[in-house]
């Protein structure tokens, strides 16, 4: 190994620090903004910090976001748990389990990825109230599996298509059935895969706010709509939402922090073809 | 018959979801389709047994030539710019973030953290702060005179100015064009490879109608709407642009980092005894073999500009028709106005729209798999 | 361990088809009757539960929770169920009170603006009940002026309480920088003119604006000052016509007012366009009367004194009004809890809680003006002196159709800024929308 497949020069490091300057720009806007005063909040003082820190906003926020908090951790950790699941067994048949068409079914899960969301609000709803899971958080949950069924058996077939065949093969003869198979081998391979797919269906769910709206009931609201809530009035106080946005954005942040490298290793045993 | 078990597990394995994504999801695009079609909405729509009548394709040929649906058409081109920017401008500074990470630099964790970190953040409230960012006369603008320099005149989401215009009449003409010189360029190739003459007789074939209607169209046909109308990029919707580029290029990286850090150390050694640069071998090297993940990059991005709705709710408000997308229309047009079987319609051209930018990815994925 | 793993999966999704197959058979029937129906009162002591929708949160919030405190304190075995949904200035709780109300599931009572945007969408789909019963039985036929009553209703009945009363063509300003720069409150659309030409002499906004919505606010200022109540009146029964020289007018003095107006306007909050005026970078703003609890609560500023109003120029005696109300749809499960909801919404006392928090005045001619600011009074004064007009913005005097159309042809004329074609194409949405012949 040569000394500069590992060295960085000092260029790249102020090009580093630059971008890094310019990404932070809208979080150093939110930090600030949270803890002025409502009345120092205006535009032509946007850049500058407050001379005194008012802690209000996060108490407010706090107090306010409680229950929607807990909402959006239940409907987060099922419904990523649930479709992570789904996905990885329809993975698992479309990559190693082929059937006669299934390549054409698969092409038919995969456009499911392009609908407008919008619209199918109205059956959307009408579905969900048939079913007796409007205004509960598992109406919601059913809504993020189901739409989450493509993307999430993409990334799992993807990620099983790199999986040799000669392990498959090797355990047929072993005489491992359908069931065993899976169970057994392709499971625990792809708990990378369940980290990539965990996280991005975590940061989706978390953050969607339409159907979050359409399809619970104040009680069971999510995070995003009671941020909505705090950004919604006629004379709004800014200091709450921006708490409120830096309080909702902790778990991804946390979760980014703690996985942020099984995420990258989860991606790299996934995407790149032999 | 052990394989014959094996299909029909996998089929009974696979037939809940099957069921339930042709449930929510081709049900539910049948039911617009039927919407569409109808004029549910005039008047009283929301009764308990609206009268609906089916009216065909009337809807469809409103959206396209009537004056009220002006911002429609307008909303149709936006679309495919915002695709185009968001998909390019997540890409290119997806890469260039993984490049400048790639070689783990001191802090590479908290860099990454960082970059990956907008992915994380909600439009709801980040959609204020970007507003404030791009107000004229305050953010960005400001920023120069911070350190004494003239601040900047752009007017962001407020500007309209358009570039790049075209005047929709000659939408067909512009169609014309476009399919005839790409089957000009396929019979090119067929006649340099000198394969496949059936093929090759049915492109000219195809290709000479293409030809003819072009100047039928120049001269002859009736232009589609009254009205000379332009359309182009309204450089309004730069200001989402950069927004959407800002949270999802974190994704890019992450993507393109784990493709670099993936590549065997042996490229690199071959491309170094080759006398190449470290630039020289990110753009000739790594960037063809990172094909795959591009591909996986451009589905998920494009799945995700569909999502824009939420930013441009956020950044510019429903009306600000400069960054516009036919969801947002859609939207207006079904909950604040009622109208919900043009709604539907916008829905269904929306949909068609990125079909058409999916359906060759498609077809692309099933002739690998079938190869 | 295997089996458990396939057993658990197919449960899940079994009772998930289950579920499907018996929600589908349960499908809604036609619990809700068509045609028009008339409220039916009772003595009956309301209990059980009773959900409000609307859009009020923020700091719109404790003035409606004043009024749920009030109903509860009268009826605490009701438990109120105060549901609001906000974004987008009211478009998500409309998108959302339509998708329930389509699913049937129908919230006792719903916060609408009074006028065309009920009647055009709910009562025009037959889902509202007629309150005429109610309002004669608590005499409300006396207190609220004849005016409103006639906005709020048709020749089939009334079909809400209004809450408030909202001013929406009030000229906001602050005295001290007037004076500092030496102009005087336009009362005339000339007056204006010549009073912004020497402001933009001295590099000062003659008029601050916002978003979109607060340039169809401004639009009916003008409209109004350039038609008169008359005209204006007519143009909204289908009277007057959209093509007509008085109408094309109206956009040719819209055109030259916007001229003097800030460049950055759309990407401005109504808040931000307040700013600028407080700031001193601007003149005058044109705005609700929602903009004088900004300038009191947030900015603690003192009306009349730290800043000041007057009607919009050319509207001199008259009163542009727009009001929150609660109505009963059809279908809602507590009649006995809802009407004494509605009786709240119309009393004295409710109304004399809600409106100092919200910021609005009492839409009753017999109110306790003693609770309310200053602002609030001389509104008041006027509300019972001038002549009563409907706003175009909110929700008044046209339907949602209309509403929403008429943001599009904004669109067209701040890009094309052309009267006739700004007139033709308001001229098509007022046929499409069943407004014009």
């Amino acid at each position: 190994m040569t000394s500069r497949l590992f060295k960085t020069g000092t260029g790249k490091y102020i090009i580093l620090l630059f971008t890094a300057g310019v990404f932070v720009v809208p979080l150093y806007m939110t930090l600030i903004t949270a803890i002025k005063d409502p009345k120092d909040i205006n535009l032509l003082t946007v850049w500058i910090p407050p001379g005194y820190i008012n802690i209000n906003g996060f108490i407010e926020a706090i107090y306010k976001l409680g229950p929607n908090f807990k909402n959006s951790l239940i409907l987060t950790v099922s419904a990523t748990i649930i479709s992570s699941l789904i996905g990885s067994i329809n993975g698992y048949i479309f990559s190693k389990k082929r059937f006669p068409g299934s390549d054409i079914v698969f092409m038919f899960f995969i456009f499911g990825m392009f609908i407008p969301y919008e619209i199918i609000l109205i059956p959307l709803f009408q579905m969900t109230k048939q079913l007796g899971l409007y205004g509960s958080i598992w109406g919601l949950v059913l809504a993020h599996v189901v739409y989450g069924i493509p993307i999430v058996t993409l990334l799992f077939r993807n990620y099983y298509d790199q999986i040799d065949n000669s392990i498959l093969e090797s355990a047929v003869i072993d005489g491992a059935g359908f069931v065993s198979l899976f169970y057994r081998i392709f499971l625990p391979l792809s708990i990378p895969c369940f980290v990539v797919v965990g996280i991005w269906q975590f940061t989706q769910i978390w953050n969607e706010f339409l159907w979050g709206v359409c399809l619970t009931k104040q009680e069971s609201n999510p995070i995003t709509v009671g941020l909505a809530k705090l950004a919604g009035g006629e004379a709004v106080k800014w200091n709450e939402p921006m708490a409120g946005a830096i309080i909702a954005s902790l778990p991804v942040i946390f979760i980014f922090i703690v996985a942020g490298k099984y995420f990258i290793r989860g991606l790299l045993s996934g995407s790149i073809k032999e | 018959m052990k394989i014959k078990k094996d299909y029909i597990i996998s089929i009974v394995v696979i037939l809940p979801s099957v069921i339930l994504l042709g449930i929510f999801v081709y049900g539910f695009i049948l039911n617009t389709v039927f919407v569409s079609l109808t004029d549910w909405g005039k008047g009283a729509g929301l009764k308990i047994n609206p009268v609906i009548n089916f009216v065909g394709f009337a809807n469809y040929s409103d959206l396209f030539t009537s004056i009220i649906w002006q911002r429609f058409r307008q909303d149709m081109v936006n679309a495919v710019f915002y695709w185009l920017f968001i998909l390019s401008g997540s890409l290119i500074l997806g890469f260039f973030l993984a490049v400048l990470l790639d070689r783990y630099p001191r802090g590479e964790s908290f860099f990454r953290t960082l970059f990956l970190y907008p992915f994380a953040l909600s439009f709801i409230v980040t959609g204020t702060i970007w507003r404030w960012l791009f107000a004229p006369n305050g953010g960005f603008n400001v920023l120069p005179t911070l350190i004494k320099l003239p601040r900047i005149e752009f007017l962001w989401m407020s500007s309209r100015t358009s570039i790049l215009n075209f005047n929709w009449q000659d939408i067909p003409l512009i169609i014309t064009v476009f399919i005839s010189l790409i089957l000009f360029f396929v019979i090119l190739r067929l006649i340099i490879l000198k394969k496949n003459e059936i093929k090759l007789i049915i492109y000219s074939i195809l290709f000479i109608i293409f030809f003819i209607s072009f100047f039928i169209e120049l001269f002859f046909a009736p232009p589609m709407i009254n009205l000379k109308e332009m359309h182009g990029f309204n450089l309004a919707s730069i200001g989402i642009i950069i927004a959407a580029v800002w949270q999802y290029s974190g994704y890019t990286m992450a993507l393109y980092l784990a493709g670099l850090r993936g590549l065997p150390v042996s490229l690199y050694e071959a491309a170094k005894i080759d006398g190449a640069s470290d630039m020289k071998f990110y753009l000739k090297i790594a960037i063809p073999n990172l094909w795959p993940i591009t591909l996986s990059a451009i589905i998920i991005i494009s799945h995700i500009s569909l999502k824009i709705f939420a930013l441009i709710f956020a950044m510019a408000g429903t009306d600000n028709a400069g960054t516009s997308h036919p969801s947002v229309l859609m939207y207006l047009t079904t909950f604040r106005a009622n109208n919900f079987a043009f709604g539907a319609s916008i829905a269904v051209l929306l949909l068609i729209l990125s079909s058409l930018f999916t359906i060759p990815y498609l077809i692309y994925l099933y002739k690998q798999r079938t190869k | 361990m295997i089996k458990k793993f396939l057993t658990l999966f197919f449960v899940l999704f079994i009772s998930l088809f289950l579920l499907l197959f018996y929600g589908c058979k349960k499908a809604e029937s036609g619990r809700i009757s068509q045609g028009i129906e008339k409220v039916k009162l009772t003595d009956e002591m309301p209990k059980g539960n009773l959900e409000i929708y609307s859009w009020w949160a923020g700091d719109e919030g404790p003035a409606l929770e004043s009024l749920i405190s009030l109903y509860k304190s009268k009826y605490p075995d009701v438990t109120v169920i105060n549901a609001t949904v906000t974004g987008g200035s009211g478009v998500n709780a409309k998108a959302v009170l339509k998708t329930r109300m389509l699913g049937g599931d129908v919230p006792d009572s719903f916060q609408v603006h009074a006028g065309q945007e009920l009647i055009g969408t709910w009562v025009a789909a037959e889902r509202m009940l007629d309150l005429t019963p109610l309002y004669q039985s608590e005499k409300w036929m006396d207190v609220f002026p004849k005016d409103l009553i006639k906005l709020l209703g048709t020749k089939d009945g009334i079909w809400s309480v209004p809450v408030n009363i909202h001013r929406s063509n009030v000229m906001w300003y602050i005295p001290d920088n007037l004076k500092k720069w030496n102009i005087e409150v336009p009362k005339t659309i000339d007056n204006f003119f010549k009073a912004a030409e020497a402001l933009k002499a001295k590099n000062i906004i003659p008029l601050a604006l916002g978003e979109n919505w607060t340039v169809n606010h401004l639009w009916e200022s003008v409209a109004l000052g350039v038609l008169g109540a008359d005209k204006y009146d007519k143009l909204w029964r289908g009277e007057l016509s959209w093509t007509g020289s008085d109408v094309v007018k109206v956009w040719e003095t819209f055109g030259k007012v916007l001229s003097y107006t800030n460049k950055d306007s759309a990407s401005l909050s109504w808040q931000q366009a307040t700013d600028l005026v407080v700031n001193g970078k601007a003149a005058f703003n044109i705005m609700g009367d929602w903009a004088s609890g900004y300038m009191s609560t947030t900015l603690k500023l003192k009306p009349g004194v730290d800043y000041n109003w007057a009607p919009s120029f050319g509207n001199s005696g008259v009163f542009m009004f727009l009001a929150d109300s609660f109505g009963y749809p059809k279908g809602a499960k507590n009649p006995a809890a809802i009407i004494e909801w509605l009786k709240i919404c119309g009393s004295k006392e409710g109304q004399d809680a809600f409106n100092p928090l919200k910021g609005s005045i009492s839409s009753r001619k017999d109110s306790e003006l003693s609770k309310y600011n200053d602002y609030a009074k001389s509104a008041s004064k006027d509300f019972q002196s001038n002549r009563i007009v409907g706003s175009l913005t909110h929700g008044v005097v046209a339907n949602e159709g209309f509403m929403n159309d008429f943001s599009t042809v904004m669109e067209l004329f701040l890009k094309s800024m052309d009267p006739i074609k700004a007139a033709n194409a308001c001229q098509a949405i007022a046929i499409q929308n069943g407004m014009a012949k």
